[in-house]
């Protein structure tokens, strides 16, 4: 086990360990705002360091380059896709938990 | 063990063709009949793939001789047919929107007793 | 270790579908439905069907999800409460499945190579493939050159899909201008990101059509990604801006030309004296020709599915879009 394999197999690791706790956070947050905080989390940190950690595994060919194509790739769309859905909740008057229902109308439901 | 890995995938084909099965005939609304369906047609395709591999096979594509493949044809049939499938929940979809429009309701026990509309 | 890969991920498909049954809230059902696709689009990975999963995840998680949300906007997002009993559809599903289980029994057993399937006509395809038609991809060579009368009609069904939703529903072009705002005009993150993506999935819908004798890909999935790009346009920026795009008119002729060029490739081989679909005649060589014949023939399958799928998308926004203003 060389070198790049120690760094490759911790960046996996560490990518795993954002993956789960942004599936835990997704069952344990109280709102709508918060889960949709944690499950960004999944695509964002956890994409990088996971194909990080691949990239470290190939051997420099076609393979790194398509995986650099999908890491570009889920750098723009995914924070994106976490954007429009909270505003879209916002925008439809869903309300952080720490908000009271106000007379404009407005609800504090879960999901 | 042995019993559990050679059965299982089988197993659980039938178990999501039962669900589907089951959400066909007891689901009210057209729509939740339509998913079942999609459900009991993708349990098929689980079907056919899982016939098609070979245990430490790989994907069919030519990389060196020697090599253990697994068996293309039931790839090649299902992939068409994932496409057909879509193109065919397409026109039970619009069935179910000229539905709606002729009876102002898409939940069976209600439009079922009425006279023809159209 | 695959195994353990192959059991959860098949666990998890029998839990998301299992949930569906419990959902009142269809919005939700369709949702657990696009998960329900990707996940076995994932199953088809791990059974070594790429080009399945592919298909699959393009397919099941893109386009249908969006024909079903479309539905939903007309039809009403709840099931209402059912009176029926659900006894007799328990006691049938019980049986029907208890027969099935003990039907598995007879099966050969799970990815033995010497199962039935893999002994009559798949070594001829794994291995004289290569050779005869001179494809590293044999799904590729199947599909297009030893199925090839069956692709057609497989073809022939996704085009009277579309003339079948054409005739149900029809497309309504909105002429005047008082059609209703969508919900992401004033949304100018999203319309940026979608300008960058929307070229580069085109591009990839390219790479996918003509890369597909050498890796997974080919004329199916690359319609179908076609398709997503601008049905990705035409939900950011409307319907009305997309049809001028790509009229439904100008779709309806491509559907018909995909067609119409498959089947032509199978006459002009006829005419050179072989058979209907004898690539080998197509050039003087026959691994040439069958190069040429599933190139031509693959294009013709992409851009009918193209055609077919922004048709059916369209088809289905215009009725949207027509409730919204009455």
């Amino acid at each position: 086990m060389n070198f790049l394999d120690i760094i490759s197999s911790l960046l996996l690791f560490a990518g795993t360990f954002f993956a789960f706790s942004g599936a835990v956070g997704l069952f344990r947050f109280p709102d709508f705002f918060t889960r949709v905080h944690a499950a960004s989390l999944t695509d964002s940190i956890a994409a990088i360091l996971m194909i990080a950690g691949l990239l470290l595994q190939t051997s420099f060919d076609l393979n790194t380059a398509k995986l650099i194509f999908i890491l570009v790739f889920l750098l723009i769309t995914s924070p994106t896709a976490s954007h429009a859905l909270a505003k879209s909740a916002r925008h439809g008057g869903l309300l952080l938990f720490t908000e009271k229902p106000t007379k404009q109308g407005g609800t504090n439901q879960d999901d | 063990m042995n019993l559990i890995l050679d059965y299982y995938n089988y197993w659980i084909v039938v178990f999501l063709m039962m669900t589907g099965f089951y959400i066909v005939i007891s689901a009210n609304n057209l729509v939740k009949k339509v998913v079942g369906l999609n459900i009991f047609q993708t349990s098929v395709f689980m079907m056919y793939i899982s016939m098609g591999k070979v245990a430490g096979g790989t994907a069919p594509i030519v990389v060196d001789d020697n090599t253990l493949y697994s068996n293309p044809l039931p790839h090649v049939l299902i992939l068409t047919a994932i496409v057909v499938g879509v193109a065919t929940t397409a026109v039970g979809l619009s069935l179910i929107i000229r539905i709606k429009r002729a009876y102002g309701t898409v939940e069976e026990n209600e439009f079922e007793h009425e006279d023809d509309a159209i | 270790m695959i195994e353990w890969i192959d059991l959860i991920l098949l666990g998890m498909l029998a839990l998301t579908a299992l949930r569906v049954i419990f959902l009142k809230d269809l919005f939700a059902v369709v949702m657990l439905f696009g998960i329900y696709s990707f996940l076995s689009a994932l199953v088809f990975i791990v059974l070594d069907a790429v080009d399945v999963a592919f298909t699959e995840a393009a397919v099941g998680a893109g386009i249908s999800t969006v024909l079903m949300l479309g539905t939903l906007a007309l039809t009403g997002r709840t099931e209402k409460e059912n009176t029926h009993s659900k006894l007799l559809p328990i006691l049938v599903v019980s049986v029907t499945g208890a027969a099935l289980i003990y039907g598995t029994l007879d099966m050969p057993p799970f990815g033995n190579p010497d199962n039935p399937i893999h002994q009559h006509v798949a070594p001829r395809y794994i291995e004289d493939s290569p050779k005869e038609v001179g494809l590293p991809n044999m799904v590729t060579s199947v599909l297009a050159s030893y199925r090839g009368f069956d692709t057609l009609g497989e073809t022939v069904v996704v085009f009277s899909a579309a003339i079948g939703v054409l005739a149900l529903l029809g497309i309504r072009r909105e002429e005047d201008n008082n059609t209703p705002e969508s919900g992401f005009k004033e949304h100018r993150v999203l319309q940026i990101v979608a300008k960058i993506t929307i070229p580069l999935v085109i591009l990839f819908a390219l790479y996918v059509q003509f890369h597909g004798d050498f890796g997974p890909g080919g004329g199916f999935q690359a319609g179908v990604i076609a398709a997503a790009a601008f049905i990705l346009y035409g939900l950011v920026f409307g319907l009305a801006k997309s049809m001028a795009v790509i009229s439904p008119m100008f779709l309806r002729y491509m559907a018909a030309s995909g067609v119409l060029l498959y089947a032509g490739v199978g006459l002009f081989s006829m005419m050179q004296g072989g058979n209907f679909l004898d690539y080998n005649l197509l050039a003087s060589d026959p691994v040439a020709g069958q190069h040429y014949g599933i190139l031509i023939i693959e294009l013709g399958v992409g851009i009918t599915v193209f055609a077919v799928m922004l048709t059916i998308f369209y088809a289905f926004a215009s009725q949207t879009e027509r409730s919204n203003i009455q």
